[in-house]
């Protein structure tokens, strides 16, 4: 089972009812995975025909209180911001995977991670955010999906899973932990019919004055609240360091390899994982970031997450880069190359 | 948490060739082999336009803790099936590996550090010999086993029926076959 | 004393935004009938376009959702196949489901969902101000075609009813003008044949293209309007039924 059939078979799972998808590689598998299981499962699927008809659906099916999910890659993610932002609007929850391709335009298929700035800004038009995950294993990829039906259904917006065509493709062992759901709150704005109940509106438009100002600062109250309880990181041998690699995705796989290699050689370095992109874990960075240190980000792109970082630190130390884009994936000896080359000359500094 | 990688508890394997020559065949068994032994394994395929005719290529890594970087840029072991994956993924090879070659589309000597070791299997011949030249996937792999030693030939016939798809089950045989006739083309080859 | 015409419940008791002479008051009056004469009140759920209409919550006392301009029949087929149970319309006007969402509606009628469509043509944009619309008439002035449209250079009025009728997945496509008590009576019967469909289960995409006035961006008086529906839309627009084919549900 690939990572794509797997985070299809978690969704499934996690309670999904109803599936909408359009063809695009590098995710193909979950399609046709979904297309045999969901209505083995008694459930809806539909292969839309497009990504803007998709998320439509998407949209249609949480408007009467299902668990709905799409998934794409770049360039059909890119079609459904129109639906994402009124999503936002009209506060819907919905699970979106991105198995994100090399770009722009229809780039190639090859695993990128290009899409950090579309996924972690809104990507659509409007003041809004999307929770954002940046799983690393097969195993994280299916933990990730029950956890993100939940969020959806508790803060009624979307969940972006960003992937790339590594975790897609690639095959690991794995475990399907069904994990009890969050308490969540009823979904009593749901349409279901104005039976016995007066009727419910499910809208995006805010006309009178103030009134979308109002809507707009109820949705960031939420942001906050996701920011302060949501996020989740993992980091490594931080402490004694005196480089830190940030990377998340496949490209942290490459820096662990890495750093592991440049702890054996005596260079002190550690790494910071971030699970969640958005909300970001800006805390944890400017933590590493009191001790003056270096921070490598490493990204399957030229730069695109390391505007976080740099935000998060706020200038206190220096943020360096190290990135592939278009399909390129950043290699462990060219990742520990850059860690020597940051840390050595400091080092020699000081003797 | 992850631990340092020891070089000897990581087997890095590419194997390659061109499309419809079974390589992701052979990377999935391998892989699956792995896991039911209880290893960690990753194995990562090329994927795209490559379904018939072109380049295939997958990546596993076999180790006995958890993987970090399933992208492998120097392998331990290379299997490769004709002569262009020779050519692009040779160079690779890390000084002490070993390199699996199928000499019935291969008619070239490598020219390659001393340190590698070298089996050049004719696996086409050999399937064709077993009556399905579709298995020499099979043969090369069989070969690579038996060479390595990480895992048994037989350990990867009783996982041949999970790996391949059941309308294709009528090849379990001739699979079974292959990878024993890979082992023992090794075995006598010193 | 007798009552002999009263508001039917499912039309909100409430002045609506439009101007004067609009169809579009019509129209929901008709669709409210047809839900409290149905009693499917409390299971229906509407679908609001952006054009004129995008405020129909307003006026319409069913649960009801606004979308983006032109993916209504996307957003009711995500509706009706979590919830086959429901009763799902959409209510589209000439921008929304000739322009921009061509391509929904015609996948929704190809796939055969079981929604109902009402599809508002008034030839105009009326929202934004008037411009061009698929449907606008040869030589009409619009926002966009100050000189009248113009075949070669904007195309002909398209008739996208009788494009929808050549697919099988649609089983019932009647076109009926909001033009005069008699016409007003006939849409409402097509109407309420829309929704009997659903409600019966047929398998199919049912919808009634209603010609309805704006004699704002007509330049005309509601009168001269109603006219022009009868004299001069009908001649691209004809009316009556182009599809009929009831399947067993």
């Amino acid at each position: 089972m690939c990572g794509n059939e797997a985070l299809a078979e978690a969704a499934i799972i996690a309670g999904v009812d109803a599936y909408f998808g359009y063809p695009i590689t590098p995710q193909n598998e979950i399609s046709a995975y979904m297309s045999r299981r969901m209505p083995e499962e008694g459930r809806v699927f539909v292969q839309s025909e497009s990504e803007l008809a998709a998320i439509n659906m998407v949209f249609g099916a949480s408007a009467t209180g299902k668990r709905a999910m799409t998934t794409s890659s770049s360039p059909g993610i890119s079609l459904m911001q129109e639906g994402i932002s009124y999503l936002a609007g009209a506060e819907l929850p919905s699970v979106i995977v991105n198995v994100m391709r090399g770009g722009p335009g229809l780039g190639n298929i090859a695993p990128s991670q290009g899409d950090y700035f579309q996924a972690t800004r809104g990507g659509g038009h409007g003041d809004y955010r999307t929770i954002v995950f940046g799983p690393s294993t097969v195993q994280e990829l299916v933990d990730c999906m029950s956890l993100a039906f939940d969020l959806a259904d508790q803060y009624r917006m979307s969940v972006v899973v960003l992937a790339d065509g590594i975790l897609g493709q690639m095959m690991e062992p794995i475990v399907f932990n069904k994990k009890p759901r969050r308490s969540l709150p009823p979904k009593d704005w749901a349409l279901t019919g104005a039976k016995e109940r007066p009727q419910n509106i499910v809208r995006s438009l805010w006309l009178p004055e103030g009134s979308l100002e109002k809507h707009n600062y109820k949705l960031q109250a939420k942001y906050e609240q996701i920011q302060k309880d949501e996020v989740l990181c993992e980091q490594y041998e931080v402490d004694d360091a005196e480089i830190v690699v940030i990377a998340y995705g496949v490209a942290a796989r490459i820096v662990r390899s890495a750093v592991n290699k440049a702890r054996k050689e005596g260079i002190k370095a550690g790494w910071i994982r971030p699970i969640t992109l958005w909300p970001f874990p800006s805390e944890q960075i400017a933590k590493a970031a009191d001790e003056l240190r270096i921070l490598l980000v490493v990204e399957m792109s030229l730069g695109q997450m390391i505007e976080d970082v740099k935000l998060a630190v706020a200038g206190k130390v220096p943020v360096v880069f190290y990135g592939r884009p278009g399909g390129g994936v950043p290699t462990v000896d060219q990742t520990l190359q850059r860690i020597k080359q940051f840390t050595i000359p400091t080092k020699r500094q000081e003797e | 948490m992850t631990r340092a990688p020891s070089d000897d508890s990581y087997e890095e394997i590419i194997i390659a060739g061109f499309g419809g020559q079974g390589i992701l065949l052979a990377g999935r068994l391998l892989a699956q082999t792995a896991m039911k032994r209880g290893l960690e394994v990753t194995y990562m395929p090329s994927y795209g336009a490559e379904v018939r005719g072109g380049t295939a290529n997958c990546m596993v890594i076999i180790a006995d803790e958890p993987i970090a970087s399933p992208v492998v840029d120097r392998p331990d072991s290379l299997i490769v099936m004709n002569k262009a994956s020779l050519n692009k993924f040779a160079s690779r090879l890390k000084a002490g590996g070993l390199l699996v070659m199928n000499s019935s589309l291969i008619d070239i000597e490598p020219q390659l550090d001393n340190t590698i070791e070298i089996i050049a299997v004719p696996a086409d011949k050999i399937a064709v010999e077993l009556g399905n030249q579709k298995a020499a996937n099979m043969v090369a792999l069989g070969a690579y086993l038996q060479k390595r030693g990480i895992l048994s030939p037989d350990a990867a016939v009783a996982c041949l029926a999970e790996t391949i798809a059941k309308r294709y089950h009528k090849t379990l045989p001739v699979n079974t076959e292959a990878l024993h006739r890979g082992a023992e083309f090794a075995k006598d080859s010193g | 004393m007798k009552t002999v015409f009263a508001r039917t419940p499912t039309l909100k008791d409430c002045p609506t935004h439009y101007c004067p002479g609009c169809g579009h008051g019509i129209a929901h009056r008709l669709i409210a009938e047809t839900i409290d004469e149905l009693d499917i009140h409390g299971r229906t759920i509407g679908i609001a376009p952006v054009g004129c209409a995008v405020l129909a919550y307003n006026y319409l006392d069913v649960d009801m959702v606004e979308v983006a301009h032109g993916r209504a029949p996307a957003v009711a087929t995500g509706m009706k196949r979590t919830n086959p149970d429901k009763i799902i319309f959409s209510y589209q006007g000439d921008g929304d489901l000739a322009a921009i969402g061509t391509g929904e509606i015609i996948h929704a009628a190809h796939r055969g969902e079981q929604i109902t469509v009402i599809f508002i043509n008034n030839a105009v944009f009326g929202m934004t101000g008037g411009q061009m619309a698929p449907t606008t008439m040869l030589g009409q002035v619009t926002a966009t075609t100050q000189q009248g449209r113009d075949a070669i250079n904007e195309g002909y009025p398209l008739q996208v009813s009788e494009l929808l009728a050549l697919l099988p997945g649609a089983i019932y496509v009647e076109r009926c003008a909001l033009s005069s008590p008699a016409q007003i009576r006939k849409a409402k019967k097509a109407i309420k044949h829309a929704f009997e469909l659903q409600v019966s289960g047929a398998q199919g995409l049912s919808l009634v293209e209603l010609l309805s006035s704006c004699p704002v961006y007509w330049r005309m008086t509601p009168v001269k309007a109603m006219e022009w529906i009868e004299k001069e839309m009908t001649k691209v627009f004809p009316l009556g039924q182009l599809k009929n084919v009831t399947c067993a549900p």
